[in-house]
């Protein structure tokens, strides 16, 4: 087989990827009931997603991609509140707000240890932070951003109002998720998405073979940025609200556990995490609404201790 | 002015405390913990609790402290932590953060979510107002112990056995254990002891800083800002980048309130774009 055709058949759709698409496309038919909490799924699986860029292909260990999520959800909010309240216009211009200030901070992670890139990725989610609490009166500060109301969706069928239910907000979402993931999926199946896991695996070999590996991670991170902040639009538009958790650093931390959860560097972790830590979260509040936190911790211990491929994979238990 | 350089100071001085064990951790195991903050409220949890139910003076708390992380330390280290030196940066992340969810609920579970309050004994209160420096007697009681502390340590380091061994355990494990060091012990007793200091820093700062279930994530990011700043290769590196880290911090509230810790961010992330080793790395050395 030729590289080509190799590169071809590792990129073909697969029977279960048609499978998940069909299933998703079932649960906004089928569960009209529950859309709310499906349109909270879609939003994190889509922040999973372009975590996945970063940490699963490209490597990079990042503790603050709510900077872009919640820079996101700011800047469609505001569109809305100020500009105008047409959906798409407040997500176009998330996207590219969100992107720039990818671009601009990816400069800050090339260089240095984990430990530096750990440190710069917080920083810039704890000074945005800041910064949203600070200037109150553009963001509202600690009360959050009120008063955002939404226009009608115009889309080719017509125009549509968000309503209570959810359902008009879960059909953007899903159309959002899926356009986001087509365009991942064309990615990582490029040359380019084969240079970032070149790279991921080692850095060294990556440049000596004739990568440019700045010029990669800088485009993978502006772009991880972009969808990120495309799922923070979805969460304040679908909401009508934009708070200061948006920034939290819980958020970034309870995204990497939904890719973790998910299994990174194959793009559907994101999904699968989403939907599984949900229910968890959702099965477990139940129970213990305050404790929530300690169970997630000690989740994670567990993971980490088992292994997190064992964990997520069972079949490997019984491999030599 | 001075009040305020004498405040940074002392600020600088416990921030070292607490995060030097970080440092130990992190230079010389290559472990990214960021439940270090944990250990630092367990001290100070001991104290407030040892004080306030069962009236214990507040000398003798500080002891029983550092003792209590220790032991805690001690009792994590073999069980968990030494199973983590080798895998990656991205597990050690999950796994410090899964314990740091798990301490900050089980905190708020057995003692509740209100903070606590120190009653420091009378003599430990008040000022001297010296000319025009204001000097509180708390925060020199703070500056004498840390620095004393600070110098035990560094004399440690250099001047003893165990310093010696333990330079190099980190600096080889493989070579050290062949020249029969018990290198899975000397962790044990550092990691001990760095967990002990991070109780000692917590029940000092217990007054200063505040203390409630959520003290591991709100100062997580300064005792990281130590050791990234600082570069984590000597003793001298944390100290000046948690002095410079206090000090600028201290001012930056007092100055520009309005910007609150925006100040210590921004200063960061330019030490970190110039020196991504950290300020006072030695050069060309370490990963």
């Amino acid at each position: 087989m030729s590289a080509a055709a190799g590169l071809k058949w590792a990129a073909r759709w697969r029977w279960w990827e048609g499978a998940l698409l069909l299933a998703l496309l079932a649960s906004w038919l089928l569960l009209p009931s529950h859309a709310l909490l499906l349109n909270e799924i879609a939003i994190l699986a889509l922040f999973a997603l372009s975590l996945d860029l970063i940490l699963g292909y490209a490597g990079i260990v990042s503790l603050g991609h709510a900077a872009f999520f919640g820079f996101g959800a700011y800047a469609a909010a505001l569109v809305a509140k100020l500009v105008m309240p047409d959906p798409w216009v407040g997500m176009l211009v998330a996207i590219t707000l969100a992107a720039v200030l990818g671009a601009v901070c990816s400069l800050l992670i090339l260089r240095g240890s984990d430990l530096t890139r750990l440190m710069v990725t917080l920083g810039v989610a704890l000074i945005l932070y800041e910064l949203a609490n600070k200037l109150d009166w553009l963001t509202g500060g600690a009360d959050g951003l009120q008063g955002v109301v939404m226009g009608p969706l115009l889309t080719p069928l017509g125009a549509f109002d968000f309503d209570l239910a959810g359902r008009t907000a879960y059909a953007y979402t899903l159309v959002v998720l899926v356009l986001c993931l087509y365009v991942a999926r064309r990615l990582v199946h490029s040359p380019f998405g084969y240079s970032l896991q070149a790279l991921r695996d080692n850095r060294l070999r990556a440049a000596s073979i004739g990568l440019s590996v700045n010029a990669r991670l800088i485009a993978v991170y502006t772009i991880a940025a972009a969808i990120a902040g495309a799922a923070g639009a979805l969460q304040a538009q679908t909401s009508g609200f934009a708070s200061l958790d948006v920034f939290d650093f819980h958020r970034s931390a309870g995204v990497m556990l939904v890719l973790v959860i998910g299994g990174t560097g194959y793009l559907y972790g994101g999904i699968f995490g989403a939907i599984v830590f949900t229910l968890l979260k959702e099965a477990v509040s139940a129970w213990t609404p305050q404790y929530w936190n300690f169970w997630l911790g000690l989740f994670l211990v567990v993971l980490v201790l088992v292994g997190r491929e064992r964990l997520i994979r069972p079949w490997a238990w019984f491999k030599p | 002015m001075l009040t305020l350089l004498f405040d940074g100071i002392a600020y600088g001085m416990l921030l070292f405390v607490l995060a030097v064990g970080l440092a130990v951790t992190l230079g010389l195991m290559n472990f990214i913990n960021l439940a270090h903050g944990a250990f630092a409220m367990a001290g100070g949890y001991i104290t407030v609790l040892l004080m306030n139910r069962l009236g214990v003076p507040f000398l003798v708390c500080l002891p029983l402290a550092f003792l209590g992380a220790a032991l805690i330390g001690a009792v994590l280290e073999p069980l968990l932590y030494r199973r983590m030196y080798a895998r990656p940066h991205l597990d050690q992340v999950l796994f410090s953060i899964g314990l740091v969810f798990m301490a900050v609920t089980a905190v708020d579970y057995f003692v509740g979510g209100t903070p606590q309050n120190v009653q420091l004994p009378a003599w430990l209160r008040g000022r001297f107002d010296i000319d025009w420096v204001g000097i509180g007697k708390y925060r020199l009681f703070i500056i004498v112990v840390c620095g004393a502390l600070t110098l035990a340590l560094q004399a440690v380091l250099t001047h003893t056995r165990f310093g010696a061994q333990l330079r190099a355990s980190v600096d080889d494990p493989r070579v050290a254990g062949g020249l029969g060091l018990n290198v899975n012990r000397i962790f044990l007793l550092t990691f001990a002891v760095g967990s002990g200091l991070a109780g000692l820093g917590g029940a000092l700062g217990a007054d200063v800083l505040g203390l409630d279930p959520t003290f591991p994530l709100k100062f997580m990011i300064y005792f990281l800002i130590v050791c990234a700043v600082g570069g984590t290769t000597t003793i001298t590196g944390p100290l000046l980048a948690a002095l410079l880290l206090g000090i600028a911090d201290v001012a930056g509230k007092y100055y520009v309130p309005k910007l609150g810790a925006f100040i210590v961010y921004a200063l960061m992330l330019v030490i970190l774009m110039v020196r991504p080793q950290g300020l006072f790395a030695r050069a060309g050395g370490g990963k």
